[in-house]
């Protein structure tokens, strides 16, 4: 009998060598090894991780080197044998033991395109469940889950879904938003290349709580793997008869596509992406109507993001009640937090909300990858703010990071060592709203432009403390009178690295 | 009905859009597909696929310039892709981007001929900086070492090498 041997596909661990390791692991073990490309376990900095199936369970070994594969056949790896790169039994490696893992609870374990993996793993679980309730009551589960959206916004999906499902239009859409541009961020990307079935789910449980007959998964360009997995994933879906009409004589009919972006990040934003969908500029539009009552082809629409999607399944099948014992106050269940930047231990970590920022960086994280001291860290992407290490014992919820003066966003954190210059954040902030502005609106489009530049001059040391009042003025300005959170937001980054490391910007040397 | 008299039909446009049923709303894919096949989008392809989604010039010539993956000229013959957004500029990105200019004797977002370096905000490989990508193959942890192993993998000529 052959060994089972996992090598993962997805992304991050194919950037560091997988597939040659898979190669060389085949190659030498021949007919005694069966290889399985698996998700990632989300153990970022240990990828490629090589597990072998042993009867007391699977063995980890990372990161494993094409190199390294001569020597793991001459320790018996295949039999779970020490190796100077060994790490014991997978799930009982503390980063992994100590997560709470519902919506990633099958990433990393199953062959992402095995139907059959999928459903031995109680995959189709909540669909099966769903498929006998009524629309009304699948929202209500969901309401009672407390679920919100993890896209950013954080609006309670629930009830998103059901002033959609209240609409009397016959034809309605389901949107899933996989354009995730936040740097520090791919749980999304992680998701959807590990166990895409379960997006698929989710967006079919969707469909049936509002009665969309068709979705869309927008998804970015820059994920060329997960856009094949997804689409290989739909196509396996349909022959076996979950999407398409009358799903297992359900009277739900669901068509789904893939669409793939075109590198603008606005098109995160929703109304971008629906204009984007339609085969437009991405330009974002006016709030009301929200999309809900009047979203693509100006029908009613639901765009949700991947992780939120992703979530519904598990709702259906324990229960909204299950969900929300997970996390506190109003930030219900649990949230993929994705650690990066210069960490140790960079990967993902689903924790119940109310973990805190400290556990995150320092526990899960093991500080910074270069050795050096953290000084500051960005939660919440791009237009999220900066939190220096004596606010490091926030806990991590919706509410209390917002009174921290931090944001959740999509629960990336970006770390950074004590070389950071924060003075070239705040203008890289500035520059990245210059660069993906949608032009719409004045305060974001020219604001971006003046903020730059003002910036520049006080890293030359230009009339400082007049630039900084200047700066200001403006970031006030573009929250206060920018159309949408592209604009509205990018002072979050400025103004906190300013008030946190205002040496940064007085002191400069030059 | 307008029609192409004296104008030049892109083939390749044509038939994209005829793959795709000549709707509007699968204009981005069918720029994915055009640019996969011809390397950019000519002008003779704005003006076939205006014609062909009944759409005018402008029209089409806007949505391309709106999205930064759509190339309006003829490329260099490998784009290095290099991540410089947050995450990876706390890896290094800074210095990658210096070395990968010493290296290919270009500047980063510049016009190029043989290896064009362009700049990306993101690749979703953040805990792996600084990244890289090209083609569709993604690379982490790239270093000025990797990414000459990269550059000989991929085919893309170094400043000073033989051709
Ligand atoms: C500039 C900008 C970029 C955004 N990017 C994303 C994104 O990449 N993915 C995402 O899911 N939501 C993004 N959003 C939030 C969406 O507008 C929207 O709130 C979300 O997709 C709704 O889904 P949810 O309720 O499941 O979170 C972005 C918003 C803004 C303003
Ligand atoms: S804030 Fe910026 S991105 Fe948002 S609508 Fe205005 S110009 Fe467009
Ligand atoms: S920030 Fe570079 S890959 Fe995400």
């Amino acid at each position: 009998m052959s060994v089972k041997v996992y090598v993962p596909c997805d992304a991050a661990a194919l950037s560091m060598g997988a597939d040659e390791v898979a190669g060389a692991i085949a190659k030498q073990g021949g007919s005694d090894v069966q290889i399985i490309r698996n998700g990632s376990r989300g153990m970022l900095w240990l990828e490629p991780l090589v597990e072998v199936e042993t009867p007391k369970g699977r063995v980890a070994y990372g990161p494993v080197g094409e190199d390294d594969v001569a020597s793991l056949f001459a320790a018996d790896f295949l039999s779970g044998e020490d190796h100077p790169l060994g790490h014991g039994v997978t799930e009982e490696i503390p980063y992994f033991a100590k997560q709470e893992r519902l919506t990633f609870a099958r990433v990393g374990i199953t062959d992402p395109l095995s139907l059959s993996d999928y459903e031995a793993h109680d995959g189709l679980a909540g669909l099966k469940k769903a498929l006998k309730m009524k629309p009304s009551e699948i929202v209500a589960q969901v309401k009672e889950s407390g679920l919100r959206g993890r896209g950013g916004a954080g609006f309670p999906t629930g009830i998103k879904w059901e002033t959609a499902l209240a609409q009397t239009e016959p034809q309605k859409y389901l949107c899933c938003n996989a354009d995730e541009g936040d740097s520090g961020t791919f749980a999304d990307r992680m998701l959807m290349e590990g166990d895409p079935f379960c997006l698929i789910e989710g967006m079919i449980i969707g469909a049936r709580a509002i009665g969309a007959d068709t979705g869309y998964i927008y998804l970015r360009s820059e994920y060329p793997h997960a856009i094949k997995t997804m689409r290989r994933a739909i196509h396996i879906m349909e022959d076996a008869g979950w999407l398409g009409d009358d799903i297992q004589g359900s009277g739900t009919n669901f068509h789904l596509s893939v669409r793939v972006g075109a590198g603008a990040y606005i098109c995160g934003e929703e109304s971008s992406m629906l204009e984007s969908l339609e085969g437009k500029r991405g330009q974002v539009k006016v709030k009301p109507p929200i999309p809900a009552i009047k979203g693509l082809f100006n029908k009613p629409t639901i765009v949700n993001n991947v992780l939120s999607l992703a979530s519904v399944p598990i709702i259906l099948d324990k229960g909204g009640a299950f969900y929300k014992d997970y996390g506190q106050g109003r930030s219900l269940g649990t949230q993929p937090f994705q650690l990066a930047g210069d960490i140790k231990q960079g990967g993902l970590v689903e924790k119940a909300f109310g973990v805190t920022l400290r556990e995150l960086v320092e526990d899960f994280g093991g500080g910074t990858y270069s050795g050096k001291p953290v000084r500051a860290v960005q939660a919440g992407g791009p237009l999220g703010a900066y939190l220096a290490p004596d606010q490091f014992d926030v806990e991590m919820d919706y509410e209390k990071l917002a009174e921290a003066g931090g944001m959740m966003g999509h629960g990336g954190l970006v770390v950074f060592n004590d070389t950071v210059d924060m003075a070239k954040m705040a203008r890289y902030a500035m520059e990245f709203c210059e660069i993906e502005s949608c032009g719409k609106c004045t305060p974001c489009r020219v604001g971006s432009v003046r903020g730059k530049e003002t910036i520049e001059k006080i890293m030359d040391g230009e009339n400082v403390k007049d630039n900084l009042a200047l700066i200001d003025e403006l970031c006030d300005l573009m929250t206060d009178s920018s159309l949408c959170a592209m604009g509205g937001l990018t002072a979050m980054p400025v103004q906190s690295a300013i008030k946190l490391f205002p040496e940064d910007f007085t002191e400069r040397s030059k | 009905m307008v029609t192409l008299l004296n104008t030049v039909e892109d083939k390749v446009a044509r038939e994209v859009c005829r793959q795709y049923g000549d709707r509007p709303e699968e204009l981005l894919e069918i720029f994915h597909t055009v640019q996969a096949q011809s390397g950019y989008i000519s002008d003779e392809a704005i003006r076939t696929i205006a014609h062909a989604l009944n759409r005018s010039r402008a029209e089409i010539h806007g949505v391309a310039s709106f999205y930064h993956d759509y190339k309006r000229e003829p490329g260099a013959k490998k784009t290095l892709k290099i991540c410089r957004a947050e995450a990876c500029q706390a890896n290094g990105s800074d210095q990658l981007i210096e070395e990968a200019e010493q290296m290919f004797g270009t500047k980063l977002d510049a016009k190029a001929k043989d290896v064009k370096l362009e700049a990306t905000y993101c690749l979703g490989n953040c805990a792996l900086g600084p990244a890289v990508m090209v083609d569709e193959a993604l690379y982490g942890r790239v270093d000025a070492k990797r990414l000459e192993m990269i550059a000989k993998k991929h085919g893309a000529k170094q400043k000073g090498a033989a051709s």
